[in-house]
C-alpha cells in the first residue's frame, strides 16, 4: 500500500475508505480488550451460588444474572458500578436477621428485578432492603419488597432512579417500622411509578433537592403516604395517596411544585390530604383532594399559588393554622365540604377569587358567569367549632344553621374581607 | 282500642293532609335522588329535612287532631269504652299513619333508583327508623301539651314552642354551654345532653353512622366509642323508647285525672 497516495484521489476513494475502516475497527477492539464485560449467572445449580460471590468475583460494568430462586443472603455489598438483574424475581431471603440486604457505595450501577423479604427490625440500627450511600448515577428498578423494616434507604446519593418499584409492609406500629423510601442528603432524584403500603411513611425525604417525585401510589401507610421536610427546589406530580394514617406532610421547604396529585379517603381523627408548615413559594395546581378530614391544612405559608384544584366532601377544604401571607386561591373547585374554610385570624392577607364554591347561592344576573354578590367561604359555625372544637357536635343542627346565615348577613366575628369576589357560578373542568 | 285505631287511621287516610305529607316525601325523594343520583349524598340531605320536619309535622299534626276530633272524642268518652283505650288509640293512629306516610314517600323513590343494591341501605333504614321515633315521640308531646292546655290558641302556641325549644334554641343553650365550660372536659357533658334531646340524639346517631365522626375530634371519638358500638346503639334507641314511653304514661295519668 502507498502511503502518499492522496486523500481525495477519486481514484483511490475506495481504498481509502477500507483503510479508515479498519483503523476504526482496530479502535474499537482496544476498547473491547480494555474493558471485556462479562457476565455471571447465579443460580442454585450454578457454578456461582450466591450472590455475593459473583459480586467478588465482578469488576466494573460487568452484569450479574440471577436466576430464579431463594438466597438467604444479607450483607451484600457492592462497590462496584456493576448491573444485577434478577429473572423471574429471585428471592433474597434475610430471615428477619438485622442487616440491609444489599448495601451499596458505587457509581454507575442498577439493581432490578429482585424479591426481598423478611429484613429484620431494629430500634437502633437503620436496616432496609436496599441501602446506598455516595453513590452517583445508578437505577435501581422492579424490586419488590415484602415485610422490610425500611424499603430503600438513600443517602448522598445523586442522579439515581428508582422506578417500579413494590413495598408492601405489614402493618405495625409507628415505632417498629420503618419508611418505604427513605432519602437523606440527595440530589437529583427520581422516583417514579413505585407502589408503597403498610409502611410508616411511604416516601420520606429530608435534605433532597432538585428531585422529582412522580406516579407513584403510596396507600394504607401508618403515618404518612409522603413526608417531607427541608427539601427545596422539589417537584411532586401524578402521585396517588390514599388511606393513608395521617396523609401527607410537607415541611419547611422552599420552591416546590406539587401539581396533578391525587390526595384522598385519609379520614380520621388526626388526619390530613395534605399538611403544609413553614412552606413558601409553592405551586399546587391541578390536585384532587377528595374525603380527607382536613384537605389542605396550612400553617405558616406564604406565597403559595393555589390554582386548579378539586376539594370534593372533605370535613374541611382548607384549614389555616398560624401566620399565612399572600397565598393566592384561584379557580379552585369547593365542592359538598362540611367546611370550605376554617380561619383562626381576623386578619387576612391571603386573596380568593374566582373559585366555584358549591355553598354559593348568589345569583348572575348578566350572565358573565361570574356570580354578581361575594362570597364568605368562612362561617361562622367554623369561628366557633375553632374556638371550641367540642362544638362540633352540632354539626348540621338547624340552630347552626340559622347562625351561619345570620353571620352571612353581616359578618362579626369572621374576617371582614375574606371573601371571593368573583365566584363561579359553575366549577372548573368538572372530574 | 283497636277499633278506635283502625277508625282514626282511616279517617286521617281519607284526610287531604295525609296526601299532601305523603305526596311532599314521595317528590322528595324523586327530587333529591333526581338531582345527585348518589344515594349516600342524598341520605345527608334528606337527614337535614328529616331532623326538622318530621317533629314539626308530628307536633302541628297531633295537636291539630286532637283539637279537631274534640267533639268526637267527647262523644265516645259517653260510651262504655275505657278512657285511655280512646286516646291510645288516636294516638297511635296519628303516629302510624304519618309514619306511613314517610316510609312510603320516601321508601319508593328510594328503592326506585336502586338502594337495594346500594351499601347505603343501612343508612338508609337507620334514617327511615329514626324518623319513624320522631314521629311517635312528638305527637305523644303534643297530645300532653293538648291534653293540659283548653284552649286551642294556647295549645298550638306551646306545642310549637315546644318544637322550637328542642329543634333550635335547645342547641343554642348547648352550644353556649360548651363555650362558657370550655376549660372543664366536656366529652360526657355532651354525651348526656343529646341525651336530653331527641333531636340531638336523632342526628348524631345518623352522623355517625355517615362516618362524619372523623370530623369531630376527640369528642367525636368519644361518642364514636359509645354510639358507635352495638351497645351504644341499643342503648340510644332505648333512649328514644323512653322518649316514647314517658309522654305517654303521662298522658295515660292526666287522662285519669282530666276533667272533660
Amino acid at each position: 500500500m502507498n502511503a502518499f497516495i492522496p486523500i481525495f484521489s477519486p481514484k483511490n476513494f475506495i481504498k481509502n475508505e477500507v483503510k479508515l475502516f479498519l483503523i476504526f475497527l482496530l479502535f474499537l477492539l482496544t476498547i473491547q480488550i480494555n474493558s471485556q464485560t462479562k457476565t455471571i449467572q447465579v443460580c442454585t445449580t450454578c457454578d456461582v451460588k450466591t450472590i455475593k460471590k459473583a459480586i467478588t468475583l465482578a469488576n466494573d460494568r460487568d452484569t450479574i444474572f440471577v436466576k430464579k430462586g431463594i438466597y438467604k443472603e444479607t450483607k451484600i455489598y457492592i462497590n462496584k458500578g456493576i448491573h444485577l438483574i434478577g429473572e423471574d424475581f429471585p428471592v433474597i431471603d434475610a430471615e428477619n436477621k438485622t442487616d440491609s440486604v444489599f448495601a451499596i457505595k458505587a457509581d454507575n450501577f442498577s439493581i432490578s428485578g429482585f424479591k426481598i423479604k423478611n429484613v429484620g427490625m431494629s430500634y437502633t440500627k437503620e436496616i432496609a432492603g436496599i441501602f446506598v450511600s455516595h453513590s452517583n448515577n445508578f437505577v435501581i428498578k422492579n424490586n419488590r419488597m415484602e415485610n422490610v423494616f425500611y424499603g430503600f434507604i438513600l443517602q448522598r446519593t445523586k442522579y439515581g432512579l428508582l422506578s417500579n418499584n413494590k413495598i408492601i409492609g405489614e402493618f405495625k406500629t409507628e415505632a417498629t417500622s420503618g419508611n418505604g423510601f427513605h432519602l437523606w442528603k440527595c440530589e437529583n432524584m427520581r422516583i417514579e411509578k413505585n407502589i408503597v403500603s403498610g409502611m410508616r411513611d411511604g416516601i420520606y425525604l429530608e435534605f433532597v433537592t432538585n428531585s422529582h417525585i412522580s406516579n407513584n401510589t403510596s396507600a394504607n401507610n401508618i403515618r404518612y403516604g409522603l413526608h417531607f421536610m427541608f427539601s427545596h427546589k422539589n417537584e411532586y406530580h401524578h402521585n396517588e395517596f390514599k388511606k393513608n394514617g395521617a396523609g401527607v406532610a410537607v415541611m419547611f421547604s422552599k420552591f416546590i411544585k406539587m401539581h396533578h396529585n391525587t390526595f384522598h379517603y385519609n379520614w380520621g381523627t388526626a388526619s390530613y390530604g395534605l399538611l403544609l408548615k413553614e412552606i413558601n413559594d409553592a405551586e399546587i395546581v391541578d390536585n384532587i383532594f377528595e374525603q380527607n378530614t382536613i384537605g389542605i391544612n396550612i400553617d405558616g405559608c406564604n406565597r403559595i399559588n393555589y390554582k386548579n384544584n378539586h376539594f370534593i366532601r372533605n370535613g374541611w377544604a382548607l384549614k389555616f393554622t398560624g401566620g399565612c401571607y399572600t397565598n393566592i386561591f384561584e379557580y379552585n373547585n369547593f365542592m359538598h365540604n362540611a367546611f370550605d374554610l376554617s380561619y383562626n385570624s381576623r386578619l387576612n392577607d391571603n386573596k380568593f377569587e374566582a373559585n366555584y364554591w358549591s355553598e354559593y347561592n348568589g345569583y348572575d344576573i348578566d350572565k358573565n358567569g361570574i356570580g354578581d354578590i361575594a362570597h364568605r367561604p368562612v362561617k361562622l359555625f367554623s369561628y366557633v367549632v375553632n374556638k371550641t372544637p367540642e362544638t362540633l357536635v352540632l354539626l348540621r343542627s338547624l340552630f347552626v344553621d340559622i347562625i351561619n346565615f345570620s353571620e352571612k348577613v353581616s359578618p362579626v366575628f369572621t374576617p371582614n374581607n375574606l371573601k371571593d369576589n368573583k365566584p363561579l357560578m359553575k366549577p372548573i373542568n368538572p372530574l | 282500642m283497636l277499633k278506635i285505631l283502625k277508625y282514626s287511621i282511616f279517617d286521617l287516610l281519607r284526610s287531604r293532609w295525609s296526601y299532601v305529607y305523603f305526596f311532599f316525601y314521595l317528590s322528595l325523594g324523586f327530587v333529591l335522588l333526581f338531582l345527585n343520583s348518589d344515594i349516600n349524598k342524598a341520605i345527608i340531605t334528606l337527614m337535614n329535612i328529616i331532623i326538622v320536619l318530621t317533629p314539626l309535622i308530628g307536633t302541628i299534626f297531633g295537636v291539630m287532631y286532637y283539637y279537631n276530633s274534640k267533639e268526637f272524642t267527647e262523644l265516645l268518652l259517653a260510651q262504655p269504652i275505657k278512657r285511655s283505650k280512646i286516646f291510645m288509640g288516636q294516638y297511635l293512629g296519628i303516629a302510624l299513619s304519618l309514619t306511613l306516610s314517610l316510609f312510603i314517600g320516601l321508601g319508593i323513590p328510594f328503592v326506585f333508583y336502586g338502594l337495594f343494591k346500594s351499601a347505603a341501605i343501612f343508612d338508609f333504614s337507620l334514617l327511615i327508623l329514626v324518623g319513624i321515633f320522631l314521629n311517635f315521640i312528638f305527637v305523644a308531646l303534643a297530645y300532653n301539651i293538648a291534653l293540659s292546655t283548653e284552649n286551642k290558641i294556647k295549645g298550638f302556641g306551646y306545642a310549637i314552642l315546644m318544637w322550637l325549644f328542642l329543634a333550635v334554641i335547645y342547641d343554642g343553650f348547648f352550644m353556649i354551654s360548651l363555650i362558657l365550660f370550655n376549660a372543664y372536659p366536656l366529652d360526657k357533658f355532651s354525651l348526656v345532653a343529646t341525651m336530653f334531646n331527641p333531636i340531638d340524639l336523632s342526628r348524631i346517631l345518623i352522623l355517625l353512622k355517615l362516618d362524619i365522626s372523623a370530623l369531630l375530634g376527640y369528642t367525636g371519638a368519644v361518642f364514636k366509642d359509645f354510639f358507635g358500638t352495638a351497645i351504644g346503639f341499643i342503648f340510644s334507641i332505648l333512649i328514644l323508647f323512653l322518649w316514647v314511653f314517658i309522654p305517654v304514661l303521662r298522658m295515660k295519668f292526666k287522662l285519669k285525672m282530666k276533667d272533660f
